[in-house]
């Protein structure tokens, strides 16, 4: 389904380019510099998976593609290009007209995500009409298809419920709908399985997977979860203190990460084969992101492989033969 | 200490209004303590002569009905209404912070009992309740600040009992107990000091309150009698005079009024900035 | 759920009528000698103190003032010579009139104030919330009555002089409500109508300026949070209309603690009626009270403080219920 306005060209290759994109956010305690210099891009229908510890800055680059930062964030460079459109340029009315459309994001935490004093049919409802060319009366017939489609049982009745009605689980499948009412070309999905148990987990994955295969949608999944991110995406870039350090399809990365820091997490990431004493701490802390005198590689600090090199700007960031990027100095 | 003090410093120097609000309450403070010994003319002579005269060189506020020059009642009425508010506001927060301290702390019947008076006490519409109360027991400046001081209890009780009962199970609060300290000594030495920052903010906020609770109690003929001089008795005998256009007699203690509860409530506010930022509205 | 929050209200109403036959009986000295007033004799004195129970045991004189109350008997006024309930009930209407106009006049204006101080922060519209706010806590509500009635009628001539509900030209209208405002609609007397609201308008004002405070900030307070929240994040990153985002879902959660927070209002209104009353010589109940505390003249007091109380305890009562049925978290629990 092309926009109707036009704006979006699907099948722009890339999809979704992020390049060069920096930002900082003003607060009381100073600047912080959320993101240096992000830059990775998704195909069509693919699975990618941005992957880092709590405050590398996932969540901002995913915020900054559908444009709802806080009002005290500052884009200092860098562009968003989505199916031809320039995100960071376009004005607010395009951006309303693509949001929902044709890019679609779902939260963690569904329960507070949703309007708690309104029926989550009508929630859905709320998206088809501003999005879809439904009219008033056919919207409350779609948003119970939408359930249906995300497996809810009773659809019927439960579109009239209230979130605190619904479990976790359940809250989610409903973003879930929202989100895909309008078949977007692409899905974001911001931690969608933290805070839910489990084998939960496990059946919005599958669901997410499945509905994205069936529409061609692409799914950017950002998550601290690197088992996660291996089982459900194609491909993986790492953050790390708000700079991509590398990007690579999953099979590689786990076979070959060329990056420290990636060799880190990975030794961090629980399985099954590991006892908990083979588990590897990483050593250090995110650095102070409202320092001026960072290093131009912010993992430094923690490396053990570090030189004088890393310290001084430029970061070099090399594309490598099979579409992945290493942004180190001295790679393994 | 100095480390408290200079946070409250840095406080300040962002707020240049709450700033202006602790020197406001420095000025009112003098104007009581000094003040009485300062003013031009005794309050209460009056010179009839001189009946409502517009405020002119001589009488910086003018004369009210009977001749009474309205600069020095209103500075000497200063110590009154600060010494009702202070003294109400003392009891209130006394009496209220150690029962809900204890109700907090106690729960069970302990807990009930207290319950059961603060949400009698608010069940009254505030002021009418302390009406009630001043009427009931007679028509004296003392019943004046008992009124105030059991309608300003509940919020103390409250704000304390929330806090017992947060903090029951806190870790310092068993060690005291293991250290065999009595009940009432972990309430008093240890849940006492931690609430404080918090009832400090509410002792300033109440004090405004109070202070328009006792002047509206006058306003109404309750309290103080002339020819004492107090805020509220003196809007309340300057009100004949507005309709005829004689406006200095009721706006000038009115003006006081206000400045003196408008600086409670920002210093109430900048205490509460220094105590705890995350309360900010 | 109706009935189950009413079982919620009465200890309450128990707790006030408790509170008001111990203040009865709290005066220093001897009750009958108050009740009888300055000028009785002794033997006057007596006849009270057997009539009004003084000479029984606290017990049976709460059991005796139970039965009174059962029949609608307040005691009667020494001054006029009527029975205080009576009194109360033909002057209510005032009363109520003034104080839903005026929550009526600080609604209008609190509550969009509120939500646009919270959908432009930093903006003047910001500041001036702001300023509202914290100028409103600090205004004595007689001195704002004061100034209003010294600017707008004495200077400006715009209002007329603060006698009472109607000027000498226009006579009430006919009883159906005791509102002057929808008499005078029901009997389609425009210049009735057009008198009372000029004679209501300073006393109302002065009431609204009053509410104001409280009601623009819970209202600035609670959308800034809504707006702030997680689900409206969700309606932006879905693209919602500003409009549907700003009313339907932020404004319709921002509601809420504002019902909360009437009931507070209410407790200050119920407490600022009387001194309005008193500036602009409004023949309500606050008025009746002020006139029998003047004159010593105790069964009245106490009828409007039980009065007034269990006033007080029926509006929030109400507001509970009305939340009860807004909040669906609340509703379907129950």
């Amino acid at each position: 389904m092309i926009a109707a306005i036009g704006c979006v060209d699907r099948r722009a290759a890339p999809l979704l380019a992020v390049e060069d994109l920096s930002i900082e956010f003003r607060t009381r305690s100073g600047t912080v510099r959320a993101l240096d210099r992000v830059g990775f891009a998704l195909g069509r229908g693919e699975t990618m998976a941005l992957v880092g510890e709590s405050g590398s800055g996932k969540s901002v680059t995913a915020y900054a593609i559908i444009g709802i930062l806080d009002a005290a964030a500052r884009i200092t460079s860098g562009s968003i290009t989505f199916g031809g459109l320039h995100m960071l340029a376009a004005s607010p009315a395009v951006l309303d007209e693509v949001r929902g459309r044709e890019v679609a994001i779902i939260f963690q935490s569904p329960r507070t995500a949703l309007n708690p004093i309104r029926p989550v049919g009508r929630q859905i409802a709320d998206v088809l009409l501003r999005h879809g060319n439904v009219t008033a009366a056919q919207a409350p017939g779609l948003a119970i298809e939408m359930l249906a489609r995300v497996r809810i049982p009773d659809p019927k009745r439960r579109a009239a419920a209230y979130p605190f009605e619904l479990s976790g689980g359940m809250c989610q499948r409903v973003m879930i709908a929202m989100a895909l009412a309008c078949e977007p070309a692409l899905l974001i999905a911001d931690e969608p399985t933290t805070g839910l148990d489990i084998t939960t987990q496990a059946v919005i994955m599958d669901l997410i997977a499945e509905l994205a295969a069936a529409h061609g949608m692409a799914t950017l999944l950002i998550t601290h979860d690197l088992a996660l991110a291996a089982e459900y995406c194609s491909r993986i870039a790492v953050m790390h203190a708000g700079q991509v350090v590398e990007i690579a399809p999953t099979s590689r990365l786990f076979d070959r990460p060329r990056h420290p820091y990636t060799e880190k997490l990975i030794a961090a990431t629980p399985a099954h084969t590991l006892s908990l004493n083979e588990l590897a701490a990483i050593p250090g802390g995110l650095p102070d992101l409202r320092r001026d005198d960072l290093p131009a590689c912010r993992f430094s600090t923690r490396c053990e492989r570090r030189e004088n090199g890393c310290l001084a700007p430029p970061l070099p960031r090399r594309a490598l033969d099979d579409g992945g990027l290493i942004a180190c100095r001295y790679p393994l | 200490m100095s480390e408290a003090l200079r946070h409250a410093g840095y406080v300040l120097g962002e707020n240049p209004l709450t700033a202006a609000a602790f020197a406001l309450f420095t000025f009112l403070v003098l104007c009581a303590v000094l003040g009485p010994g300062l003013v031009p003319y005794d309050p209460l002579a009056s010179d009839t002569a001189r009946a409502l005269s517009p405020p002119s060189a001589a009488h910086w506020f003018g004369t009210d009905q009977l001749g009474r020059d309205i600069f020095s009642r209103i500075v000497v009425a200063t110590r009154l209404d600060l010494g009702i508010a202070v003294t109400a506001v003392a009891l209130a927060f006394a009496i209220g912070t150690l029962s809900g301290l204890a109700a907090g702390y106690f729960g069970g019947w302990t807990d009930r009992i207290i319950g059961r008076i603060v949400d009698t006490i608010m069940a009254f519409p505030l002021f009418v309740l302390a009406m009630g109360i001043v009427a009931a027991l007679g028509n004296t400046l003392a019943n004046i600040v008992y009124a105030t001081a059991i309608i300003n209890l509940p919020i103390y009780a409250r704000l304390a009992r929330t806090e017992a009962n947060v903090r029951r199970e806190a870790g310092f609060v068993e060690a005291a107990r293991l250290c065999g300290n009595s009940e009432a000594r972990i309430v008093l030495a240890q849940l006492l000091p931690n609430v404080m920052p918090l009832m400090m903010v509410q002792v300033s906020l109440t004090l405004g309150y109070a202070i328009l609770n006792a002047a509206g109690l006058s306003f109404i003929g309750l309290g103080v009698r002339p020819p004492t001089a107090e805020w509220g008795i003196m809007v309340a005998e300057g009100a004949s005079f507005i309709v005829s256009g004689e406006w200095w007699a009721a706006l000038f203690p009115g003006l006081f009024l206000m400045a003196a509860v408008f600086c409670f409530n920002l210093m109430g506010d900048g205490l509460r900035d220094i105590v705890d930022p995350r309360m900010r509205t | 759920m109706v009935l189950r929050r009413l079982a919620t209200a009465l200890p309450s109403i128990a707790g006030v009528i408790v509170v008001t036959f111990l203040l009865t009986r709290a005066l220093p000295g001897d009750p009958a000698a108050y009740f009888a007033g300055v000028a009785a004799t002794q033997q006057a004195i007596e006849e009270i103190r057997h009539l009004m129970g003084f000479d029984r045991s606290l017990l049976v004189q709460f059991f005796d003032y139970l039965r009174q109350l059962a029949r609608g008997d307040l005691g009667t006024s020494i001054s006029t010579g009527q029975p205080v309930a009576q009194e109360l009930l033909t002057r209510l209407p005032a009363s109520a009139e003034l104080t839903f106009s005026a929550l009526f006049l600080a609604l209008t204006i609190a509550v969009p104030l509120g939500v646009a101080a919270a959908r432009r922060p930093g903006s003047w519209v910001d500041h001036a919330c702001r300023i509202v706010t914290t100028a409103g806590v600090s205004l004595p509500v007689f001195f704002t009555g004061l100034l209003l009635v010294y600017l707008l009628y004495y200077l400006a001539g715009w209002a007329p002089a603060p006698l009472g509900r109607l000027d000498v030209f226009n006579s009430p209208p006919t009883n159906w409500t005791g509102f002057y405002l929808i008499d005078s609609l029901i009997a389609g007397d425009l210049a009735a109508f057009h008198a009372t609201a000029a004679q209501l308008a300073l006393p109302a004002a002065t009431m609204a300026i009053f509410a104001l405070a409280p009601l623009a900030r819970i209202t600035r307070g609670s959308m800034l949070a809504a707006l702030g929240s997680d689900f409206v994040r969700t309606a932006r990153a879905n693209g919602l209309s500003r409009r549907r985002i700003v009313y339907v879902y932020a404004f319709r959660n921002a509601v809420l603690p504002v019902i909360t927070t009437l009931g507070m209002v209410f407790s200050f209104m119920l407490g600022a009626n009387v001194l309005v009353e008193k500036v602009f010589a409004w023949p309500g109940i606050g008025s009746y009270a002020i006139e029998a505390l003047i004159a010593s003249d105790y069964a009245p007091v106490q009828g409007f403080v039980l009065t007034m109380a269990l006033l007080y305890v029926l509006l929030n009562l109400l507001i509970d219920l009305l939340y009860g049925l807004v909040d669906p978290r609340v509703r379907i629990a129950a």
